[in-house]
């Protein structure tokens, strides 16, 4: 399983760590020195984690390069470290988007700190994703409030400083449920089944010994932070301050990457640990994500600051993703993490075009951009395609996520779902809107002397324009490697509760349930009517 | 009458009292400050008493300490309060609340 | 050949890519020639594939390739495959060769516009998604080639986006489209919920179509119901049809491709490819379907008798033709409705592109008020435009006349009233088509004529076009994003190049002949029934006429007479200037009811969407920041307590002292 000769995982949080502290030591007298070694730490880390995606088994179910160092042994704690198919992809992700923050935008002032901050920013949200020991991961969740907090306080806009105070009030307050809700499982697990106490993740899911309503006290309690943190509403109005107010580079990494770390925390730590409860409590979740999908979209569209705009329409598709995870079957569940993906894709390549725009213009009033498209066709063309896949166009990357988590969750939330497909609907109201009053008609003003984008500025959203399109077409690589830890969570959800995933009636001498036959490329059938039977 | 061990521990409950409404009472620090060595005695007294009824060497060891304690902060207390009186002759305790929240 | 069938698409594919990287490098007139060289090739790849099935005995008349594996998730396994049987070829031809023809048009239209490759993107792009959608082999492929015909159609109404009413009403196309796509959607839910695949067909009987009869009718009603929901949203029926008229912002090219022969017949094709789920299906379902395709005839008719914009006019021919497939599908004469479908991409894009050259010749004007003789100016268009009147008027032996008959015909089987309605609007069709042509091309022109010489406006000048709906517009400014405002000054009107007139010449062939692919006299000449056969041939799916044939011949001499009718009618008014016109404002308005949906919008809705945005802010916003508030209060009154007196803090020492050991002595005493 380990093929590759060092702790590779342990190497990805340590990385940025150290990049971190490189770019403490550098003078300040050097700004470009610190963006380089910056730029460095990143696309080393991008590099190992693309590595460990390709040496990645697929078809393997459990945790992979697993690594575990004791930290604190008389309470069980331990450095643990895991990867499997749910946490591939948001590692991944995190190795992407740093280089890509990093070159898309640069300071205004401080180079030093901001870099470093944003290396320790990378390093926490390694973290939370390798983490299987629930201590670790609450230190890692943590941490990354820090350099968060003072990207946006000290690099942001206007109203800088209240978005993150805000943010980071708001996500504490819903981390200190967690924390007391971690504690707790562990110490009434011990006591329930004895032995020492441990925190380690699958000790806790597969030994547990709680009561159901204990347990279900437990998974409010994780879920109210990771309901701050993705966010569901109500839990939702730190979101479009904090977004508006981060400079570009923090609206990527916090639309990119943070965000997901509450839909990870859902599916690894809510569903994961507490079955029972998870089923339990999935109709309320899932009218919470309902209703954030269209509140998000119409909010959205009323919007007279660009940044916003997206910051709710991310609402909107984070909703989708809590939809996916809490309908609980393998289609949903695979869709929602491929979601997770795909949104860490697109949506931070729109806030990249925005930033591109505020740079040319200094403002992201929708009310004074107008007919950009005469004035900047590539960023034009650019925009409309990550638009296209925001709004889940299929052969786009949106649409593959989006698709399989309807389709997943009308088989167990039939009206629900039904709901949420208005807001595909309303998706395409809000954006083509807003891109209309920006792009189209005639430029006026400073809106006509704008440069289009720039060979750099498009260099930077090559690799995401073209994870748009590939992952839109062809997401099978991914999806294969994501659906064996589904199916297990899956099977440990019906496991440890009465639900059962519905079976879909396949007949005909089709494919059967488990594992669909593949196809063969190329070939061709020709079908002989005679089978085919009256209905033609 | 005999002298038995709670005559000792009436006297320091008596003591203590003294100088616990005396604290409450007086504004001049300086006889606060009387008043707080006052209790850390009285403590010290009882302390030795139940040591001397209960054959515990304990109680000795503890008076010890206490009565470190009261010697340290009485360097303390007094260089504060010869400093606040320098600067402001006639001060009482509550024209000292600059700390206030 | 079978085993090519993905060249079919994949040629526009190239086209697209190839031009999006070097098509600006390319320019004028290469790109354009790229581009059509694409979908001819397409188009010939297509005529070898439907040679190949003709090879097969009927039986076997189907072929699949999957080319690779799409959407991989536990039991549902999508895969990017086409599907080669009689519908699907038929669909094919069409789109690749109309496709063809048009592309070779619009190497003429566009001449001179800035963005001329652009074009030429777009619409390989679109032929591409087309493609996709009718030779898809399963539920998912269609609807990637569903979106796909919406986006590129929002990408070409939007073209000239300069002119907002051009951008709005790209918008306004997409969005609409997408209320309909709610439903396909969570009919292809439905469908994996009760089948598990959203395949067509596969080698062993497990398809959606072959297993259609598993299917409980309720099942099966909310399958097909909710892909009629869809169908009405693409193919602009009742009440999802304000975005085709809009839509004519567009270039004419892409009138004529996407929103007469093509793009809007998807939800026909949609509806054909179910028929077997249409067939388990309450009846009340295809009634609803019949009698919303009629009302949608009819309604359109009547509008399209008082437009005044010579697009807006053969818009609303569209949806009223539209209805006739409608109607058809709906009574269960699926062959009839294709029959049109086929029939009416001819004469329809021959309409438009002669439109099209018509506003291409007079210099950018639209409003058939200032045009008049351009018969003698314009000959050629003038008589493929004629003969596109005729077939679309259902005048013998045109091809309109064969294919709304056999519609009529089955009709009058299921219901007179359906029947009736369809006569009424068939009527009307060759009425306004008549008014259209008069107006047009006979009387004297109502416009000034420059003797000779260069015309007021620059003949080299980008042709553009500035609508708004039911009225015309003076664009303001120049350059090919904003449009031209028609010059009121005299013009030179001339016939339109070779590259124009050629496919009009092609396409009235068409629509002279193209009759011949099922005519009524006896089954022998049913050669699109046969055809269609293996895919719709189910007893129960497909009518049977018991009609008797005295009964068809009456009812051919009644829908002809009908066409005649109307034509007359129309001479009277507009050409012999004998009788007045009728053309009351509310038919121009079109009964008003997109402007209700646009003030709604703008009004109820806009506040609607203001008022959450204020409930976020106010409200659930007003929470948390009140949290803050709450907790600063609250902070500020226990501030009191450290009033910075030593004795009031010694005070509280000593009554906590005591407390605590109350407390404690109260405890040990228990």
């Amino acid at each position: 399983m380990n093929n590759i000769g060092f702790s590779i995982l342990s190497t990805l949080i340590v990385l940025p760590a150290v990049g971190a502290a490189a770019v403490a030591v550098v003078s300040r007298r050097r700004p470009e020195v610190a963006r380089q070694v910056a730029l460095l730490s990143t696309v080393l880390t991008a590099a190992l984690a693309f590595w460990l995606v390709a040496d990645f088994e697929s078809g393997e179910a459990g945790f992979q390069y697993t690594e575990a160092v004791e930290w604190i042994p008389s309470l069980g704690i331990a450095w643990r470290l895991g990867v499997d198919g749910i946490s591939l992809f948001l590692v991944a992700l995190t190795g992407l988007l740093f280089p890509i923050a990093i070159l898309g935008a640069t300071p205004q002032r401080e180079h030093k700190p901001y870099y470093a901050w944003l290396l320790l920013l990378q390093a926490g949200c390694m973290g939370v994703f390798l983490a299987t020991d629930l201590f670790l991961f609450f230190v890692m969740f943590e941490i990354v409030l820090v350099p968060m907090y003072f990207l946006i306080g000290g690099w942001g806009y206007g109203e800088r400083v209240y978005a993150a105070t805000k943010f980071f009030l708001f996500t504490m307050l819903g981390s200190a449920f967690m924390l007391v809700a971690i504690i707790a499982l562990a110490v009434l697990n011990q006591r329930a089944v004895g032995g020492d106490l441990t925190f380690e993740l699958m000790a806790l899911a597969t030994n547990q010994g709680i009561g159901q309503e204990t347990a279900r006290l437990l998974f409010c309690g994780f879920a109210v932070a990771f309901a701050v943190k993705v966010p569901l509403f109500p839990l939702h109005t730190w979101l479009p301050d904090a977004h508006t107010q981060a400079p570009t580079a923090g609206s990527v990494i916090l639309a990119g990457v943070m965000l997901k770390l509450g839909t990870y925390g859902f599916l690894r730590y809510c569903v994961f640990l507490f079955p029972e409860a998870a089923d339990w409590a999935g109709p309320v979740l899932v009218t919470l994500a309902v209703i954030g999908i269209t509140y998000g979209a119409v909010v959205a569209a009323v919007q007279k600051d660009l940044k916003r705009l997206v910051a709710y329409s991310s609402v909107a598709h984070l909703g989708f993703i809590v939809l996916g995870t809490f309908a609980l079957t393998t289609q949903s569940v695979q869709g929602a993490v491929l979601q997770a993906v795909n949104h860490g894709i697109s949506t931070p390549a729109l806030f990249l075009l925005v930033g591109f725009l505020y740079e040319r213009r200094h403002t992201r009033e929708i009310a004074a951009l107008k007919g950009l498209q005469k004035a900047a066709p590539v960023m034009a063309a650019v925009f409309t395609l990550v638009m296209l896949s925001s709004i889940g166009v299929p052969g786009l990357n949106g649409f593959a996520g989006e698709f399989l988590i309807l389709i997943g969750s009308f088989l167990t939330y039939r009206w629900w779902t039904v709901v949420a497909v208005v807001g595909v609907i309303l998706a395409s109201v809000y954006l083509l809107w807003a891109y209309q009053r920006v792009f189209h008609g005639e430029p006026d003003g400073d809106n006509a002397s704008i440069k289009d984008l720039t060979v750099r500025e498009g260099l930077v959203l090559a690799p995401l324009l073209g994870l748009i399109v590939f992952l839109g077409v062809y997401p099978k690589p991914v999806l294969e490697r994501i659906e064996p830890s589904v199916d297990t969570l899956i099977a440990h959800v019906e496991a440890g509760s009465d639900y059962t995933q519905p079976s879909v009636a396949i007949g005909g001498g089709g494919a059967a349930i488990d594992g669909a036959e593949t196809i063969e490329p190329g070939t061709v059938t020709v079908l002989d009517d005679e089978d085919e039977g009256e209905g033609g | 009458m005999e002298v038995t061990t709670s005559w000792y521990l009436v006297l320091g409950a008596l003591l203590f009292t003294i100088g616990a409404v005396g604290l409450l009472v007086r504004r001049n620090p300086l006889v606060m400050f009387m008043c707080v060595e006052l209790m850390l005695n009285a403590v010290n007294l009882t302390f030795v008493s139940f040591a001397r009824a209960l054959d515990d060497v304990a109680g000795q060891v503890i008076v010890f300490f206490v009565l470190v304690v009261a010697a340290t902060e009485v360097v303390v207390g007094l260089g504060i309060i010869v400093a606040i009186m320098r600067r402001t002759p006639g001060a009482t305790a509550d024209d000292v609340a600059s700390l206030r929240g | 050949m079978l085993d090519l069938i993905w060249l079919i698409p994949a040629l526009p594919l190239a086209g697209f890519l190839v031009l999006v990287v070097a098509g600006r490098r390319l320019g004028e007139p290469l790109a354009g020639w790229l581009a059509t060289a694409m979908v001819a090739a397409s188009f010939v790849v297509t005529v070898g594939v439907f040679l190949a099935l003709l090879g097969e005995p009927e039986e076997e008349r189907a072929a699949t390739v999957e080319l690779f594996t799409w959407l991989p998730a536990g039991s549902l396994e999508v895969s990017f495959g086409f599907l080669a049987d009689p519908l699907s070829i038929t669909m094919a031809l069409f789109v690749t060769g109309i496709g063809a023809l048009i592309h070779l048009y619009s190497i003429g239209y566009m001449h001179g516009d800035a963005n001329f490759s652009k074009f030429f993107v777009y619409l390989n792009l679109f032929v591409f998604s087309m493609l996709c959608l009718v030779l898809g082999d399963n539920l998912l492929m269609t609807f990637l080639g569903w979106e796909g015909v919406g986006t590129c159609s929002y990408l070409l109404i939007s073209f000239w986006f300069g002119n907002e009413a051009n951008a709005s009403a790209g918008k306004k196309a997409f969005v609409t489209n997408r209320i309909g796509d709610f439903g396909f959607m969570l009919a292809m839910f439905v469908a994996f919920g009760a089948l598990g695949t959203l395949q067509y067909v596969t080698e062993d009987g497990g398809g959606v179509l072959q297993r259609a009869g598993e299917l409980a009718p309720v099942t099966a009603t909310a399958i097909a119901g909710l892909l009629f929901v869809g169908a009405i949203g693409k193919s602009a029926q009742f009440p999802l049809y304000v975005w085709l008229p809009d839509a004519m912002a567009g270039p004419t090219p892409v009138s004529a491709l996407i929103h007469a022969a093509t793009m809007v017949t998807s939800g026909i094709y949609l509806l054909t490819r179910v028929n077997p789920i249409i067939g388990e299906s309450f009846d009340w379902l295809p009634t609803t379907i019949a009698w919303v395709g009629a009302g949608t005839a009819l309604f359109a008719a009547t509008i399209a008798v008082a437009q005044h914009d010579i697009k807006k006019v053969l818009a609303y021919s569209t949806v009223s033709q539209l209805g006739y497939m409608f109607l058809a599908v709906g009574v269960g004469a699926y062959v009839p409705a294709v029959f049109h479908m086929v029939t009416h991409a001819f004469f329809k894009a021959l309409l438009f592109l002669g439109s099209g050259s018509v506003i291409h010749g007079m210099h950018e004007e639209q409003d058939m008020r200032r045009m008049g003789g351009l018969r003698a100016l314009m000959p050629i268009t003038a008589v493929t435009f004629i003969v596109g009147w005729l077939a679309i008027s259902g005048i013998p032996p045109f091809a309109g006349f064969w294919s709304k008959d056999e519609i009529l015909l089955y009709a009058f089987a299921e219901n007179p009233a359906l029947w009736v309605i369809g006569l009424v609007t068939a009527v009307l069709t060759a009425y306004y088509m008549s008014r259209q042509v008069f107006l047009v091309f006979f009387g004297r022109p109502r416009f000034a004529i420059a003797e000779g010489g260069a015309a007021a406006d620059d003949h080299g000048a980008s042709p553009t076009a500035a609508i708004t709906a039911g009225a015309e517009t003076e664009a303001a400014g120049a350059g090919s994003t904003t449009g031209h405002a028609p010059a009121h000054r005299p013009i030179h009107v001339h016939e339109s190049p070779w590259l124009m007139t050629l496919p009009l010449v092609v396409l009235a062939g068409l629509a002279l002949v193209g009759g011949a692919m099922q005519l009524p006299f006896n089954s022998d000449v049913h050669f699109l029934g046969d055809w269609l056969h293996p895919v719709i041939g189910l007893a129960e799916n497909e009518a049977e006429i018991h009609v008797a044939t005295a009964t068809k011949v009456v009812l051919a001499i009644v829908a002809g007479v009908a066409g005649l009718a109307g034509i007359a009618v129309a001479a009277r008014v507009y050409l012999q200037r004998r009788a007045r016109a009728v053309e009351p404002a509310l038919l121009e308005q079109a009964w008003r009811y997109d402007a209700a949906i646009s003030a709604f919008v703008a009004g109820p809705g806009r506040s609607g969407f203001e008022g959450a945005a204020a409930f976020d802010g106010r409200i659930v916003d007003g929470a948390v920041d009140g949290t803050a508030t709450v907790v600063r209060v609250v902070a500020d009154r226990l501030r009191l307590a450290q009033s910075g007196y030593v004795r009031s803090y010694a005070l509280g020492v000593a009554v906590g002292a005591v407390v605590l050991v109350g407390l404690f002595l109260s405890r040990a005493s228990l």
